[in-house]
Order: C-alpha cells, then structure tokens, then sequence
C-alpha cells in the first residue's frame, strides 16, 4: 500500500493534479473562516462594481485623521483621471473645427491637450457649422476643465438641526490624505460584484464547494451504479448479463445529457434543488462504468484465484467482494475521479440552460454562469463576472484529468514514457 | 492396483464441452468417458489445447459440461445451488498450474489456510488448535508456518506457493485431487519435492489423484491408469505399463518419441 502511494506520488502529472485539486479545496475551506458573510447577500446597489478596494467614502471624509502631503505629480493625476474619454473626444473636435491639424492632438497626452485647448479655445468664437447648442456645450466643457483644474478647498456643509441653515462644518483640501488602515470602513472586493450586487469571490468560493459536491454526489452515484451492474453482469453473466446490457445499451444510445435536460425539466424549478440535480446526474452517467467493470470482471473470472476461492467454499458475495473488487479498485478510483470532474461538467451545462438546481439557496459554478449570461456580463465587458467561474471550472476538471492520468501511468505501466 | 472391485468416485459418461457458437465453434471435450476408482492416481497426457484443463475443470465443477453427466460416489454430481457446490468440494480439490496467479495477491498465507480449516468446520476452534494444524500442514510441505504468518503468497517463491497450495489439500484432506500440470512453472528440483508429496498424500491420505500433464514419462512415473487425450478425445487408455510400454496410438508413440532420453540420439524428424 505504501508502495503504491510512493509510486503514485513519484508520477508528475498526479502530483501537479493533486496540488491544484488541494488548493482549490483547501481555498473552499478556509475562505469561509475568514471572510463568515453569507455568499448570497446582496451587498452592492447596482450591478456590476469593478474588481477593487472600496473605501468607505463618508469614513474618509468624516472622523478619520487626516494628512497633508504635498506630492509633485497628484495634481496631475487628479485630472488625468478625472477627464474623461468623452471629454477628450469633444475637446478635439473643437479643436479640429477650429484649424488645429489633426495630427497635432494627441488626446492621451493630458497636459498637451490641456495647453492647447487654454491657448485655443474662444468661447466668443462663432465656427461655421455649428449650432448654438453646440457652442454652448462647449463653452459649458470648459468651464468643467476649469473646474477640475481648481485648487481652492471643498467645504463640507452640514444642516443645522435647530435653524435648518447648512453650515460649513469642514473643508477638504487637494492635499489632504486618509491612510486607508484608519478608514474603518473598508471592503476589498478582488473579483468586484456580480449582476445582484453580491461580492463575486464569496460567491465563487461557496459556488466551488457545492458544485463540488454536486460532482461527489454525481460521481458516487454513478460509479456505485456502474459498479454494481458491471460486478453482477460481470461475473453471473448468462441471462443477468443479458438483461444488464440490454438496460446499458439502451441508456448508452441515448444521450445521457438530453435525457438529463428532460429529467430535469420535468421535475420543475421549484423542486431541484442541488443535491436532486447531482442524483440525476449519477443517476444519467453510470453506462461507461458499467461497462468498463463488466469487461474487466469478465478478463477475472476465470482466474486461478477465483477458482481458488471457489473452491475454498466462498460465496459469490465474497468472491466478488474480495477475489474481483481489489483487483479492479485501482480501476474503479480512476473512473470515479472522472465521474466528479464529468459531474461538475454536466451541472455547469444544465445550469447555463436554466434547468439547474434553483436559485434561491445556493450558488453552483454553473448557476453564476447562468447569471452572468442572463445579465449580459460577456456583453458588456464585466469579465470579473465569469472569466473567474470558467477559470475554476477549468481547474478542477484540469486537475482531476491530471490526477487521472497519472493514475493511469502508475496502474498501467506499458503507458509510461 | 486396477482393481474393480475398489469403488468407483467419480465418473464421466460422454462428457464433451463446446465454446462458443458458429464459425467460433470449439468443441474442447469430445465424448469423454472416464471412472477413478478409490486410491489409484490417473494421468490424463496431451498437448497443449488438447483440453486437459477443460476437463480437470468440468471434473471439478467450476465449469459446466456441454453434454454428458459426471458421477461422483455412484450417485449423478448435484452442484446447483452454493450449498451443494459447497459439498462437492469438500470432496474434490485441485492444484493449479501457475502458483503464481493462483493466490490473491490481497490475502495472506494465514487466510488462505484458514478458509481450509473453515471449510471443513473448524471456524470455532479455538485459536491455537487452528494454528497447530496450520503448523502440521506446513511441517508436511517443508515450509515453517512461522515464517509464512502474516506474509502475502507473492512473497514466498514459485516451488513455496506451489507447496503452500498442496498443505491447503492437506489441511482440506479431499478424497480425490486434482492436480493440473502442478510441476510445469517449477525448476526440476522442486517438481521432484512437489510428486513426492502428491505421492505421500495418496500413501498416507488415502486420496484418489488426477494427474493432469503433459509429460507421458512423468505420467508413467507416477500413475496407475493413463489416458492419452488428443484434440479433446481419450485415443488410448489404460493401465500405465501397457499404454506407455506397448502404445497402440501413434499419437502416443509421437509423445513417447518427444521425451528426450539421456544416452540416446533424439529423433527430432518425427517432433
């Protein structure tokens, strides 16, 4: 047994595979220790927040110590980041308007484009062509350029409760700073929200945990069913056998996934829940496993030892149970092994159809694709959205593959490079 | 020794045995008859494929017979239910060709001995009365039960599994015992060690061996009664000094001819 665990861990893809498998488990099990908040609360009001750190803007302003620090560059930045894209289009197409060559522009340059729109811009100037409204937006751009480039304070009034009269209660210079450690208000949301407005990282790690359960549950199901049709068929052969791969044969002619998405169907969405789907799934995927035992118990059967134990007054029972199973173990983990990643697989491809577990209680890898596909995260750029849950399903199907592989290598030494 | 007055233990009465159907139509057994009488040792001498393996199978039940019906102790074999295959074979047992595919390689030296004891009716015998016997059964194949304890048979070698296989018969003391070409995987050495044992469980034991070979000077060596088999049919059989001595057969004299003999040219024109 020791032998066989040091020459299954001597193999690199096993080990590669098993090393991503326990990442990702142990990042199921110890991301909920730390960060304890429900996976499904709705935490942001709108959809879609960006991947960032979010300071708590009230906390910054109000009750946190501030700094003053004089650095070359803030000004500068403040204003590159403040001057938006659209804003930069406008400027230059009044520019252009106004005789400035084309070429002459370069709208990333910041401090160029300002320079040149001060020297240029004439908000008397009348250019052929342009309407009124137009002119006046432009006369209104400018004044938002020279609102940006303001160093003067920004007072911060609150209403008096007795008079009623806002009072200017502080100000807030360009060069005040808050350290972000101080602010007690602050949340890092590494993959933003999602469509609801829910922290997507939490999400994707409960979302990993049950859609690897869902894989447990399915691969278990399977494999037991497939086990036990292929050891009985196997070994009793005669009319049993026939009976067996008869029922194989029909499931295997039929799709497994079409007749999972009719199942599914017509259980309802109020009914599935995840542990249903993961049933149905094993319960769909058991035929290849079935067969692959069954060819393996019928190569045993004949085997001296099994005659052996036959002899020594053993039951079939117990000759399948200790002269068959050990010698096909090794076999039956790997198909297990492929059974979850096919699990999780198969749940992700009923999620995105609408047909998976429901909604409402927990998160499957396969449902936040199915949200972000509703809401037209692919649409409208918000990659944090489902790049992350392709990326996990991709790993864990990479690794349990992997896993497999090396299996295969240990067992099957003929498949060794 | 050929004695018909002895009582017969087993019999076949047009036993054949065919695989498959069709194009794919094997007829491994033809029309066999055969009857061992109490405490003679039988050889059954063919080639390879000629169905000697098929037959020692269908003798021992662990495969069915196409046609024909086998008799054991007078009465038409019953091996149907668990119960009855159970009986049967506290009666009958078998020695394998291969030691080393005929152990699992998940069980070790102690269990297999103990299902012996267990099969015939010790599983509540206290504790070290069971390993006594395993003791004396060892003692009786050369091997120390002490060493073997708590080992896998893959452990021990081929000439020590082999052995381990004849003290489970000892330890099972069948009436008759199969032997399916028991020397054929071992050196010269050990097969000498392997038929003196055989020879000292029919001496001792009163057992009734087949002997199942393809070596006819071995079958002449150890046997009472051969039976040449070609292509699955019994060509020749009786007493050993008349068919080896005086074989009618030419399949039996091309058999003779392949024993190679010290100090005589081999004619290979005829092999």
């Amino acid at each position: 047994m020791t032998y066989l665990l040091r020459e299954i861990f001597r193999s690199g893809k096993f080990v590669v595979g098993f090393w991503i498998f326990a990442a990702i488990l142990l990042t199921v099990v110890i991301y909920p220790l730390l960060v304890p908040d429900p996976p499904l609360a709705i935490i942001g009001r709108g959809t879609f927040f960006p991947p960032g750190i979010y300071v708590n803007g009230y906390d910054a302003v109000s009750g946190t110590p501030r700094y003053t620090l004089n650095i070359r560059d803030a000004e500068d930045k403040r204003i590159e980041g403040k001057l938006t894209a659209d804003d930069r289009a406008a400027m230059q197409e009044w520019l252009v308007a106004a005789g400035t060559p084309e070429a002459e522009i370069n709208i990333e340059d910041t401090q160029a484009l300002l320079d040149t729109w001060f020297a240029t811009f004439d908000p008397a100037l009348r250019l052929p062509g342009m309407t009124n409204a137009q002119r006046n937006y432009f006369i209104r751009l400018n004044g938002s350029i020279q609102n940006l480039l303001s160093t003067d304070d920004i007072i911060i009034a609150a209403e008096n409760p007795e008079s009623g009269e806002m009072e200017e209660i502080d100000t807030l210079p360009p060069s005040a700073y808050v350290n972000v450690n101080q602010v007690p208000n602050v949340r890092v949301l590494p993959l933003g929200t999602d469509n609801f407005g829910r922290d997507v990282l939490t999400e994707l790690v409960a979302a990993t945990r049950i859609s690897l359960q869902i894989g447990f549950v399915a691969g278990f199901v399977a494999t037991l069913i497939g086990l036990v049709l292929g050891l009985v068929s196997g070994y009793v052969g005669g009319w049993v056998d026939d009976v067996i791969m008869f029922i194989t044969n029909l499931f295997t002619v039929i799709p497994s996934f079409v007749l999972l998405i009719l199942i599914s169907f017509s259980i309802g969405q109020e009914n599935r829940g995840a542990f249903l789907i993961a049933t149905v799934i094993g319960l769909t995927s058991w035929v290849w496993t079935a067969r692959a035992v069954r060819s393996q118990v019928i190569s045993l059967r004949n085997r001296d030892h099994v005659n052996l134990s036959k002899l020594s007054g053993h039951s079939i029972f117990h000759i399948i149970l200790r002269d068959i199973l050990p010698y096909i173990a090794s076999y039956v983990v790997m198909a297990f092994i492929l059974q979850i990643s096919s699990g999780i697989l198969a749940e992700a491809g009923l999620s995105i159809l609408g047909l998976g577990p429901r909604t409402t209680e927990v998160p499957t890898l396969g449902l936040m694709m199915n949200w972000a596909m509703i809401y037209q995260a692919h649409i409208l750029n918000k990659w944090w959205a489902y790049f992350p849950v392709i990326l996990a399903i991709a790993l864990i199907t990479f690794s349990m593959n992997l896993m497999n592989t090396g299996l295969d290598q240990v067992f099957n030494p003929a498949l060794r490079e | 020794m050929n004695n018909n007055k002895q009582e017969i233990y087993l019999s076949a009465r047009n036993v054949t045995k065919i695989f498959g159907m069709g194009n794919t139509r094997t007829v491994a057994v033809d029309d066999v008859n055969l009857n061992l009488r109490k405490g003679e040792v039988i050889s059954i001498v063919g080639e390879s494929g000629s169905g000697k393996t098929t037959l020692a199978k269908i003798l021992l039940g662990l495969i069915n017979e196409t046609e024909g019906e086998i008799y054991f102790q007078g009465e038409k074999r019953k091996i149907r239910t668990q119960g009855q295959k159970r009986e049967y074979w506290r009666n009958i047992q078998a020695i394998f060709q291969d030691p080393f595919s005929s152990f699992n390689i998940f069980n070790k030296i102690d269990s297999v001995l103990l299902d012996c004891i267990n099969m015939r009716g010790g599983r509540r015998l206290p504790k070290a009365e069971k390993v006594a016997m395993m003791t004396e059964a060892c003692s009786f194949v050369n091997l120390k039960f002490e060493e073997l304890t708590n080992k896998y048979p893959f452990e021990l070698s081929g000439g020590q599994q082999q052995r381990l296989m004849i003290a489970r018969v000892f330890l099972l003391k069948p009436k008759i015992l199969v032997a399916d070409e028991p020397t054929s995987m071992i050196d010269a050495c050990s097969r000498a060690t392997i038929l003196d044992m055989l020879m000292q469980l029919r001496d001792e034991e009163g057992m009734t061996v087949i002997f199942i070979t393809h070596d006819i000077g071995l079958a002449y060596y150890v046997s009472d009664n051969v039976y040449i088999m070609e292509h699955g049919r019994f060509v020749e059989g009786g007493p050993a000094e008349d068919v080896i001595i005086h074989p009618q057969h030419d399949y039996t004299k091309r058999l003779l001819n392949d024993v190679p003999k010290i100090y005589e040219e081999w004619d290979l024109s005829t092999v």
